[in-house]
């Protein structure tokens, strides 16, 4: 009767567009869809860490370099500020980063593939970061406070990276006949990988449930897939490259462009893991953990130590 | 027409070195410095203890990489022929860097970058403490932006020396092992030449034995601190004046300078 209640008042508030609060009521169910969907967006951001970080030694000019650093770097921040968010909602960093390694949460896929060439450094930037953002703009508006305060922060920064990366492309197309083709081939791996990251059709969408409702989710994945793609195309023509979908074709009568079909069996080969570099990634993540180990619990001992003299003092 | 021969000897052969290419010398070991330990600090991008202290390693990363841009851009400036700090950074080879043999040092776990780091730290912020008052505008203008960063480097290694060295058993004696190993190259760290010699008569570089007096200060403090023992000065390496390095560093380059050697005629 209560939780009815209360249920009504929440979904009223969500109705006139008022921020729901972490000490705010909220349903069991909208509580966990945050916790799944803001913990799976921040472990996207620390293990995207990996394949940038894959060309920061060898990154062909020390403009490039630095920039690229300091991209990685504020993705480490965007990690930091969604495990902040995510733990509003009554769950620990520790608790989040243990359900990453145990693989009961997910990042996005996207991040299970390789950085073959430094190309890739620009088509990760134009594309994933692109895709990311048509996805966080739309997220900025989402229901539940400190998640849509964080998406306006991070995609000021996520702007700036999409061009840095358009930047690296757009230069190599336009460089040596090398560059020119590792720039094409970078093109040819991330698309169709790029625009699955908006997730399955609507009509086979499995987490969609009441988070429309909920107003946690603005549109829909076909909605911002949609979206990426008429933005996209027409930068990949200015520079020269060819998007690898020979059905790609503007429709007059859509509006939009049409484009060929995704292959879903590979995209849940590789949310299940069986992508080429899934164990790679958790392996990473969970040996950088386990060598902080005593670095983490020394600093622990030494601070515990120190109010201990405090309070003898 | 042969041409002159040019300076690698250090003008050992006859030549005598001008205050121009001893300041270019000077440029480049700064420079080379700071570039190499702006590599190894880029390699713990995603590998640090938290993620707090990851971004705190890359940032100390970026800060080392922008000195290392500013000195490697005026060694071209004045050497006067068209080399850019890309051109220093990417197409020289081992013999012809200059950093000091600390700087090069593999990370090794996290208290061996922290040990590494606090005694370089503990140098350069001495170092551009006194370079400030560089009669050359450029290395003095350098030094005072460059100190703020030292500074606070210099602080987050000292901190976390205290850390290690008083937090459990096993950092404590982490920790020491890592100043013990390193402490063989801390002595390549004062060497000087007649590079020296010309620039501190110019008032353009300081007595690196000034500096070495200021330096004990500081690790003696910051060991006591961290209740840790300062190693007996045993047999010190050297070499890093005449570009003789440890084996770690060519690959260190190897893998830096991959794209620039091989797509020579690209831009980036």
């Amino acid at each position: 009767m209560e939780d009815a209640k209360k249920l009504k008042e929440f979904q009223a508030k969500i109705d006139a567009e008022i921020k729901i609060e972490p000490k705010d009521w909220m349903p069991e169910d909208y509580r966990k869809h945050l916790q799944r969907q803001i913990s799976q967006h921040a472990h996207s951001e620390v293990i995207g860490m990996q394949p940038e970080g894959n060309w920061i030694s060898r990154a062909p000019s020390l403009r490039a370099k630095v920039v690229l650093l300091a991209k990685i770097q504020d993705e480490a921040g965007h990690g930091q500020y969604l495990y902040s968010a995510a733990e509003t909602l009554g769950k620990s960093r520790d608790e989040y980063i243990e359900e990453l390694q145990t693989e009961k949460a997910k990042y996005s896929s996207i991040f299970n593939y390789p950085t073959l060439t430094w190309a890739d450094m620009g088509a990760v930037g134009w594309l994933v970061d692109g895709a990311a953002i048509v996805n966080q703009v739309s997220l900025q508006r989402t229901s539940y406070g400190p998640y849509a305060r964080a998406m306006v922060r991070i995609c000021k920064e996520e702007s700036f990276h999409q061009r840095q990366g358009y930047e690296i492309i757009a230069h190599m197309a336009q460089g040596t006949p090398e560059q020119k083709a590792m720039a094409q081939d970078a093109l040819n791996r991330f698309w169709w990988p790029s625009i699955m990251m908006f997730g399955p059709h609507d009509s086979d969408s499995p987490n969609t449930g009441n988070a429309t409702k909920w107003k946690i989710k603005r549109e829909t994945n076909d909605e911002l897939r949609q979206k990426f793609i008429d933005k996209t195309v027409g930068q990949a023509e200015i520079i020269g490259l060819t998007i690898p979908d020979p059905d790609l074709k503007w429709n007059e009568a859509r509006g939009h462009y049409d484009f060929g079909k995704m292959d879903w069996d590979e995209f849940w080969n590789v949310v299940k893991g069986n992508g080429p570099c899934n164990k790679q990634r958790l392996d990473h993540h969970k040996k950088a953990h386990a060598e902080g180990k005593w670095v983490r619990e020394a600093a622990l001992t030494y601070a515990h130590k120190e109010k201990q003299k405090q309070l003898v003092a | 027409m042969l041409e002159t021969p040019p300076l690698a000897n250090g003008g050992r052969e006859g030549l005598k070195m001008t205050t121009k290419d001893a300041l270019i010398k000077y440029c480049l070991r700064l420079g080379d410095t700071s570039l190499i330990l702006g590599q190894r600090m880029a390699e713990w991008c995603s590998n640090g203890p938290t993620l707090e202290e990851d971004i705190a390693l890359t940032n100390l990363s970026l800060d080392f990489f922008g000195q290392a841009r500013t000195m490697l851009s005026y060694a071209g400036e004045l050497e006067g022929k068209g080399k850019s700090e890309d051109d220093f950074a990417f197409k020289r080879n081992e013999r012809e860097f200059y950093n000091t043999l600390l700087s090069e040092r593999p990370n090794g776990h996290f208290g061996d970058t922290i040990a590494r780091n606090f005694l370089h730290d503990a140098f350069l912020y001495h170092l551009y403490s006194a370079l400030r008052n560089s009669k050359d505008e450029i290395i003095a203008a350098h030094s005072a932006k460059s100190i703020k960063e030292v500074t606070y480097h210099l602080r987050h290694s000292s901190e976390w020396m205290v850390r290690l060295g008083g937090g459990t058993e096993e950092s404590h004696q982490k920790i020491q092992d890592s100043i013990n190993d390193l402490w063989m190259f801390t002595g390549d760290l004062f060497a000087m030449n007649e590079v020296d010699e010309i620039l501190i008569k110019e008032g353009i570089a300081v007595n690196l034995k000034d500096i070495k007096k200021n330096w004990d200060n500081t690790v003696n403090e910051v060991l006591h601190r961290a209740t840790l023992q300062r190693p007996e000065d045993a047999y010190m390496q050297s070499g890093s004046l005449e570009g003789r390095h440890a084996e770690c560093l060519g690959h260190l380059l190897a893998e830096m300078q991959f794209l620039p050697r091989a797509y020579p005629e690209a831009t980036w």
